[in-house]
């Protein structure tokens, strides 16, 4: 558990000595408990103090990775319990299980619907972050021939190895070993051979007993043995059990500093009905599942899981908002029209992205709203006719335009008058109030222009 | 290490609301953390109306209209559909078409409306507005007179309105559903000015503005969140009453429950991508506290009964 300031404060010296550079002890300690400050940065501690601090300081949720290179998976160091506290920092790692029993063909169709699961939401870029791949079939030569398919074609997606067969498990990690990745198959009956592979292979290794307390005095024995990095599964599949043994796991490790369960949760979602794997997944990323596990990659819900996620982990203090700038859509010209709007990410991709579909060039003026919708931004005071004047006049386009026409919402329709004012020379047209009328807003405006022009 | 499960038991607890008159349905009542059914009591499932509306819904796509279009026309009909064939728990008719910017119908056409509906199906009925402040003072107290007896949810009272709107509950014995704008403070403020007009405040329940996936469902799930806790965890009584989330509406108006395939290939099957648009949003919305539930499609009302069968069965197993 954290410590407080004051309690961190009567661990250390008390001489203020300065050499921590900071002026007093107590100064110090606040900065630690804000961990703003290594424990290490006072040289004149007792080895108690240290040792106290440092597991202090230790995240209640270990940090645990697999895979390599630039789409690895990081879990864990989660401080809360509920969004509104603290922003959730590692996303849901969202999987998809290939098993060693299914025919060749759909395998290779997984794979390929892994491989091109990537889509674009609101400037991210998300997709199916891993593949676990379990082994069923019994045949140890089989699933070696299925991990080194693939290996062969998603060789850059981590993998997560799901195996309880030692044996199996090394000859595994010899070809798949140096990607690190997951190897999710420590159970009471096999701890200490699947410990001493994991070991011998440096993976974290993923622990399975049925129900929490059973977790818990595994991860124990398997941490004894030097496996440090460990993600559990308590046997929860329905969506009761995942919310009842997760939020129990939580805050175990959070508000009791119950190292046992203080680990990465991986769900396995997997139904006979799609709608119901939706939901259960659902379930895992909103309560702290750091892997959901999925039977299959669906286009339809890898969109859904994806823009859930984003959701659930973005920031509720700080809103997701793209840069102000003056961003182009099509090759506008000095005679293109002027697309304001604020800087809020889900508002400027919608607006932009309507934009781009009706393939009109246009300049889009993105103004810095602390991230806040159209509306929101005007009853802040933020988007007010001065404002965006100056924003105009200062963003260098006027210098670049022949004929200045400033669109603006729909919604700030009553905006307009001042703006007129504030922007002498200029045309303010009122556009529609929602987006996705743009499109046939601004193709009927360039007929209009062509018919008129003589 | 021994393990010990750390479960918490709370101070406060949520209202329960009965609805209805020849049916009836109760929801809410729980001591603990939605579906926290392994260290509290959670009497009663939340409930799941469908929605009827009182015009042709023109501005409904197709994924989710065609499965009404026998129907649609009629709010009558629509309802006994609802109640019949889809076997609902509960109806809430939203009398759109009093909108000044759509037909502008009368109060007194809503009225009539309602009383039609009220005569074809004996399950629970919710009553709403337009969302037009003004307007909706007007409607919903004819309506609430054309629903004596039957024991109705009506809304939305708001800060502009709930006045009128609380006094037709008030004198035609009604529960009113309390709407504002995410936010916690609003919320509890407009629960204090209801309650002080005499309005018992286990008769009311609190919209605290639903919104769509990718679309401010992170700002609904973290107020309704905040919400409970002050109900449960700090026991505020202006707090406690159960919350509902009107989850169709803003769904099925996102593109993603619209785009068609051929327009965007890479967001997969329209039927699934909607109906998946309902289900996470509903069931999202249910785990950060909600007891009622409007929607729409069928299918997603069919898998929200399942996540909340299974979500209501915590025990070790
Ligand atoms: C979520 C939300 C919030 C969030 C902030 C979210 C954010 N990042 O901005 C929070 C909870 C913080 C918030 C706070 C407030 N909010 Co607020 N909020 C909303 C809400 C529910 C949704 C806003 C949203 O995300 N819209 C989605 C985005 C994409 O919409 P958009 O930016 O408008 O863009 C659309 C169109 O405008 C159009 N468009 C955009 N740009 C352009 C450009 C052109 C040229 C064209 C043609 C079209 C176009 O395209 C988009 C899609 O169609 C709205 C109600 C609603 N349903 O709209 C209220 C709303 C905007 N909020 C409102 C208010 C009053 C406030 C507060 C002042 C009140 C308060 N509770 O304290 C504060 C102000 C903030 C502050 N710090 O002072 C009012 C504004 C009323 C008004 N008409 O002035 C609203 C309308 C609610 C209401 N009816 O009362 N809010
Ligand atoms: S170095 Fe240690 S003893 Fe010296 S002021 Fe800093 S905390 Fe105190």
């Amino acid at each position: 558990m954290a410590l407080s300031g004051v309690q961190i404060f009567k661990l250390l010296p008390k001489t203020n000595c300065k050499k921590c550079g900071h002026p007093t002890c107590l100064a110090f300690a606040m900065k630690l408990a804000q961990r703003q400050a290594s424990v290490d940065a006072c040289p004149d501690m007792s080895d108690e103090s240290r040792r106290m601090l440092g597991a202090a300081a230790e995240p209640p949720i270990k940090t645990v990775t697999f895979g390599a290179g630039p789409h690895v998976c990081t879990m864990g160091e989660e401080t809360v319990l509920y969004r509104h506290e603290k922003k959730f920092v590692r996303p849901t790692v969202i999987a998809v299980r290939i098993a060693d029993n299914q025919p060749d063909t759909d395998i290779h169709t997984a794979l390929a619907d892994v491989l091109d699961s990537e889509i674009d939401r609101i400037g991210q870029k998300l997709r199916i972050d891993a593949i676990l791949l379990d082994y069923v079939s019994g045949n140890p030569a089989r699933y070696q021939q299925v991990l080194e398919t693939v290996i062969a074609h998603a060789p850059d997606v981590p993998k997560i190895l799901s195996v309880q067969d030692a044996d199996v498990a090394e000859t595994a990690l010899r070809s798949a070993g140096a990607k690190k990745p997951l190897l999710h198959g420590v159970t009471i009956g096999n701890f200490e051979a699947m410990a001493q592979v994991a070991l011998k292979h440096s993976v974290p290794a993923g622990v399975i007993a049925q129900g929490l307390d059973a977790v818990a005095q595994l991860t124990g024995k398997v941490k004894e043995l030097g496996v440090s990095e460990l993600v559990i599964d308590s046997g929860a599949r329905t969506a009761g059990a995942v919310l009842r043994d997760n939020t129990l796991a939580r805050r175990a490790a959070i508000k009791k500093n119950f190292k046992a369960l203080g680990y990465p949760v991986i769900t396995f979602a997997g139904r006979d009905d799609a709608m119901l794997e939706t939901l259960v997944a659902m379930t895992g990323i909103a309560k702290y599942s750091s892997i959901v596990v999925l039977s299959s990659a669906e286009q339809w819900r890898d969109l859904a899981l994806f823009t859930y996620r984003q959701n659930i982990y973005t920031d509720p203090q700080v809103p997701m908002q793209v840069e102000q700038k003056i961003y182009t859509v099509g090759e506008p010209t000095p005679e293109s029209p002027v697309i304001v709007t604020t800087n809020f990410s889900l508002t400027y991709f919608i607006v932009a992205g309507e934009i781009e579909n009706c393939r009109v060039p246009a300049w889009l003026a993105v103004m810095d709203c602390e991230g806040m919708s159209v509306l929101t931004a005007w009853a802040a005071g933020k988007f007010t006719p001065a404002k965006i004047a100056q924003f105009i006049q200062e963003s260098g386009l006027p210098e670049q335009l022949t004929k200045k026409e400033l669109i603006i919402p729909g919604y700030l329709a009553i905006l307009s008058g001042a703006l007129e004012e504030k922007l002498p020379g200029w045309t303010i047209t009122v556009g529609p109030r929602e987006a996705n009328a743009l499109p046939a807003f601004l193709k009927n405006r360039t007929q209009q222009e062509m018919q008129s022009k003589p | 290490m021994v393990f010990t499960e750390p479960k918490e038991a709370f101070p406060g607890s949520i209202y329960d609301i009965t609805f209805g008159a020849e049916r009836t349905v109760t929801f809410g009542g729980e001591n603990s953390l939605a579906f926290h059914g392994f260290e509290g009591a959670a009497p009663h499932h939340p409930v799941i109306a469908f929605e009827v509306q009182d015009s042709l819904p023109d501005d409904w796509p197709p994924a989710v209209h065609d499965v009404y279009a026998g129907v649609s026309g009629d709010p009558a009909a629509w309802a006994q559909f609802c109640q019949n064939e889809l076997k609902a728990q509960a109806i809430a008719l939203r009398l759109l078409s009093t909108h000044p910017d759509r037909a502008d119908r009368s109060a007194a056409d809503a009225a009539r409306t309602v009383a039609d509906v009220l005569a074809a199906v004996s399950v629970p009925l919710i009553i709403l507005g337009s969302n037009h402040v003004e307007k909706d003072a007007e409607v919903l107290v004819a309506a609430a007179e054309a629903a004596k007896g039957r024991k109705c949810i009506i809304g939305k009272a708001q800060e502009k309105n709930y006045r009128t709107i609380t006094a037709a509950a008030m004198a035609n014995d009604h529960l009113l559903i309390a709407l504002s704008e995410l936010d916690i403070n609003l919320c509890k403020q407009l629960n204090i000015l209801i309650t002080q007009m005499g309005y018992a405040r286990e008769r009311i329940i609190i919209d605290p503005m639903c919104s769509a996936l990718g679309y401010g469902l992170d700002y609904t799930w973290s107020v309704m969140e905040r919400i409970r806790l002050a109900a449960l965890a700090q026991n505020d009584a202006v707090m406690q009453q159960p919350m509902l989330a009107d989850v169709g509406m803003y769904v099925w108006k996102t593109k993603e429950a619209q785009a068609p395939e051929a327009e965007l290939p890479r967001w997969g099957s329209l039927k699934q991508r909607g109906i998946a648009w309902e289900v996470i949003t509903a069931g999202s919305m249910l785990l950060a506290g909600a007891e009622l539930l409007i929607m729409r499609h069928p299918e997603a009302v069919a898998s929200i009964e399942q996540f909340i069968g299974e979500l209501s069965v915590t025990e070790a197993g």
